[in-house]
């Protein structure tokens, strides 16, 4: 069932009239400021699955500098200040720069993608994002030829995130990808979802999405881009390199060492909805599957 | 202070768990309601758990009597919260599955402690009659349903395995404190 099917057209118009009146549209409560995009032509963009209803993209978060409950992002990233934001491209790269976000808007036309998203722990949503391929501004900064890695750092702002003040993690949370990884047309830069800018609880006002890997490798509000040469330590990995490999590519071959990978639980498909069986890559095999051929993916997980 | 009627605590006994069908029903469990509903079971079979042993404590301590009566009742309430929660997890965790229950058991060290919990509660459901108080006779009866403080701490072990993940000790350090209070007042009382 769509929002329009329980809405009449009229009403909601009627609604965004007052909202309109009121000079209030940027205020969370009457949701984000718009972000218009185009449809994405990149090959696999577009997943044929339900999205999963906003309401739940945006109550239900893994983001432990705001908690670690999944409804605590939610309730406590509320006043998290976005603006002014910057995020610093830096290392082996020929123009270091550090953008503005404005700048970054600008950067590439916005493109609409919608992308499964399997979390570590079983359970996966489907959501339309707005932004452009990461590509577009790692290119702009020129990476040098001995650039083989990408480190993506998240803020740590403790004034501002329970989670950092109470150091539930070593924060700040990095992550870090392969340079061919990062350059393939299917790894986005995102600044909205459901045609609105992100919410702070989703990791406003920019992140990383990583369709094929499991969800703790997309890193949520960018500070730093760093381009290195060695395989960096990704925060996970650092806490348990048992449990979180630098790849975490989603795989259903390769149980987790507390519970199984097999299956997951797809988010607003309801109670009696069944377990869907977990796809290699998530699904995305034919896009990117190449990009490990002759890798072990039970050693390297 | 009176004791209150039947009336007033089975009703309040089965409020949680009609609360939490209401909200299934109405699709008021939130983003995913499974999970919800499992924890929304396990809380109350703690909750009660925690109570009916503190029953005989409070009476020493404050001379109030009044929910001695309903002990019984109180006690099937923890037995069919946890049977509740137990297979709310085999239907909408693991979907009838019982191969993928006994995997998950063997991999997952809180779903043992959880089951095994569960599992010591069934000879105390089904000795909670007056004819099986009377065929064991009183003191058999007592000492087999002190078994009670063994689920106890395997419901909190279970409960703190399961939030150690997410490291929120908070809730779990409220049962474990209480326990260990609730343990500690029935040694000390054994032993004077």
């Amino acid at each position: 069932m769509r929002p329009s099917d329980i809405t009449p057209e009229r009403i909601w118009h009627a609604r965004r009239q007052v909202v309109a009146l009121l000079g209030a549209s940027a205020l969370p409560a009457w949701g984000a400021p718009a972000l218009p995009a185009a449809r994405s032509s990149v090959p696999g963009a577009h997943a044929s699955d339900t999205p999963t209803p906003k309401r739940d993209v945006i109550s239900y978060n893994n983001f432990y500098e705001f908690g670690t409950d999944k409804a605590d992002p939610a309730e406590l990233a509320k006043d998290f200040k976005t603006e002014p934001w910057t995020l610093r491209v830096e290392g082996l790269v020929g123009k270091p720069r550090t953008w503005g976000l404005d700048e970054l808007l600008r950067l590439a036309p916005m493109e609409e993608r919608l992308y499964r998203l399997r979390c570590v722990e079983g359970w996966s949503m489907v959501i339309p994002w707005v932004g452009y391929s990461l590509a577009a501004l790692i290119k702009a900064a020129e990476p040098q030829g001995s650039a083989k890695h990408v480190v993506f750092v998240s803020k740590a702002d403790p004034a501002q995130m329970p989670g950092v003040k109470q150091r539930v993690l070593d924060f700040p949370y990095t992550e870090g990808l392969r340079l061919d990884e990062v350059l393939h047309p299917l790894t986005l830069l995102a600044f909205g979802l459901y045609g609105e800018r992100l919410l702070a609880q989703n990791g406003a006002p920019l992140r990383l999405v990583v369709p094929w890997k499991y969800g703790f490798k997309s890193a949520k509000s960018l500070v730093a881009i760093r381009l290195v040469e060695a395989q960096p330590v990704s925060t996970w990995q650092r806490l348990a390199p048992r449990e979180y490999g630098f790849f975490a590519n989603v795989n259903p071959a390769v149980a987790h060492p507390r519970w199984s990978q097999a299956s997951e639980r797809r988010i607003g498909s309801g109670l009696f909805a069944k377990r869907l069986p977990t796809l290699p890559f998530n699904g995305y095999a034919d896009q990117v599957a190449s990009l490990y051929s002759g890798l072990d993916l039970r050693t390297h997980f | 202070m009176r004791s209150p009627p039947k009336a007033v605590v089975w009703p309040l006994l089965a409020l949680p768990a009609l609360v939490l069908l209401a909200q299934a029903m109405l699709d008021q469990l939130g983003a995913n309601p499974a999970e919800a509903l499992i924890r929304g079971l396990g809380d109350w079979t703690l909750r009660l758990l925690v109570l009916v042993l503190a029953l005989t404590p409070l009476r020493e301590a404050t001379g109030y009597a009044g929910l001695q009566r309903h002990r019984r009742a109180i006690g099937v309430a923890v037995f069919i919260y946890a049977t509740l929660h137990w297979s709310a997890y085999l239907v909408f965790d693991q979907e009838l599955d019982l191969a993928a229950v006994l995997a998950d058991i063997a991999k997952r060290p809180f779903i043992l402690v959880g089951t095994l919990a569960w599992l010591l509660l069934l000879p105390l459901a089904a000795t909670s009659f007056n004819a099986a108080v009377r065929r064991l006779g009183p003191a058999r009866w007592k000492r087999l349903h002190r078994l009670a403080y063994v689920v106890a701490p395997l419901a909190v072990l279970h409960f703190y395995w399961m939030r150690a993940a997410k490291g929120r000790w908070g809730e779990v350090a409220v049962y474990g404190i209480i326990l260990a209070a609730l343990l500690a007042w029935r040694l000390r009382r054994k032993t004077r």
